[in-house]
């Protein structure tokens, strides 16, 4: 089953893209509408494009002190955590080229660094990787990708946020501390699943597109 | 290719993975699976929004106030090694053709020719590779149509076909396929008869042997 996205989807996302950051300040309170939520891609892209430093600006103003505490709370001490979080922003900086916005929101990507980040200088652990899908020039993100996986980032980011208290701590600790995977909640009632089937549903684009160009 | 493989990955191990609070050996067989499989692939990145969520929503006072010159210190890292520094998060797919995916290359060396067997009895060769504490990671060459030693668990133990295929009391499993045997399980794995198996397998425990036979291959278990 497929959403065939407006036209006024597309011009709505680039008007959020590129000109959006001029109207909205990000709000620190993270109560904006799911649209906004597309600014950090056009962050990124001004970043990759012309190495733009008001954008990274903002972009660090909103996710330093979230990727820092996020390391402290896995146990890092203040000079630890900043030190590695200059680094994992350093690299969204380098990286910015890599980020594909059909298969993950800004805030996923950084996590990704930042948790990679974590083991390997924090942890001193070696962390194996799956191996990278055949990119290719025929690889371009479809927008429509774009737009439904942002906005089921969002919906997930909001039952988050929806979930009891006591679940959510489950959660969070699984994710920031060190539990074992054997102590992990169940996400039971988390919007996972139209998640995985949107990344689903790009990866066998992506794969179509690889094996009509071969 | 990838829609075949029909023993996964479980929710757990994925989760775990993505929180980054998994042992070396089993982030190995994890990377290793989802280099095969889309399907865990999908299911993976959605975990690895979880944490994106968690870390957008993360509580304000949770939040830890930067240094006064972060921004500064920031861009001067980015320009101190802007050039060059465009190295890929994850490893280049494995050529076409390749036994191993990247992830096992890595380790390994090449492919299977870059594999430093050791026999063990029976035929059955194992090749222990260098990861962290916590478990083992071992590639297993089952000759076709042998069966492996009856073993019982103490802790958990995953086996990921990557050429050949083997069955067990209950299933058929092929390249991709990962069986997960827990303590409760009994089982004898014995290669299929029409080529000879290699699977990675990883193991969180010692195994305990339940008949005479197979005590002649405990070296190769490395108890």
């Amino acid at each position: 089953m497929q959403v065939e996205p407006s036209g006024r989807d597309r011009v709505s996302l680039g008007v959020i893209a590129h000109n959006g950051f001029r109207q909205t300040e990000p709000d620190p309170d993270m109560t904006e509408p799911s649209p906004a939520r597309a600014l950090w891609i056009g962050h990124i892209d001004r970043i990759r494009e012309d190495k733009d430093q008001q954008a990274f600006a903002e972009l660090f103003a909103y996710f330093a002190p979230r990727v820092k505490g996020f390391l402290m709370k896995s146990g890092a001490d203040s000079a630890q955590a900043e030190e590695c979080m200059q680094e994992v922003m350093a690299t969204i900086w380098q990286k910015a080229h890599l980020f594909d916005p059909s298969r993950a929101s800004v805030a996923t990507w950084i996590f990704t660094v930042a948790r990679n980040r974590r083991i390997d200088t924090l942890r001193r652990q070696r962390r194996p990787e799956p191996e990278d899908l055949p990119w290719g020039p025929e690889a371009e993100p479809d927008q429509e990708d774009v737009i439904v996986l942002q906005q089921e980032s969002d919906l997930l980011r909001q039952a988050l946020a929806d979930l009891p208290e006591a679940q959510r701590d489950l959660v969070e600790r699984a994710y920031f501390g060190e539990m074992s995977h054997r102590e992990i909640a169940d996400a039971t009632g988390l919007p996972l699943g139209t998640i995985k089937s949107r990344i689903r549903l790009a990866l066998e684009r992506l794969r179509h597109a690889m094996n009509g160009s071969q | 290719m990838t829609n075949e493989i029909r023993h996964h990955l479980t929710d757990a191990i994925l989760m775990a993975y993505a929180a980054g609070s998994l042992n070396e050996a089993f982030s190995l067989m994890v990377a290793t699976h989802v280099s095969l499989c889309d399907e865990c692939r999908a299911r993976l990145e959605s975990y690895d929004a979880l944490g994106g969520a968690l870390l957008d929503g993360i509580d304000a006072d949770a939040q830890a106030p930067v240094a006064e010159d972060s921004l500064a210190a920031t861009l001067a890292r980015i320009a101190a090694s802007d050039a060059g520094e465009t190295a890929a998060m994850r490893p280049a797919p494995a050529p076409r053709g390749s036994v191993l995916p990247a992830p096992l290359r890595d380790y390994v060396g090449g492919d299977l020719e870059a594999i430093r067997w050791r026999p063990v009895g029976m035929g059955v060769k194992q090749a222990i590779l260098k990861t962290g504490p916590g478990a083992t990671a071992r590639l297993l060459f089952i000759p076709a149509g042998t069966a492996m030693p009856d073993h019982g668990h103490h802790g958990t133990e995953m086996t990921m076909v990557l050429q050949g295929a083997f069955s067990d009391e209950d299933d058929h499993f092929a390249r991709g396929d990962v069986e997960i045997a827990d303590e409760e399980m009994q089982h004898t794995p014995v290669a299929d008869i029409s080529e000879d198996c290699i699977c990675l397998a990883v193991t969180d425990a010692s195994l305990r042997f339940t008949s005479l036979l197979p005590r002649l291959a405990q070296p190769f278990l490395r108890i």
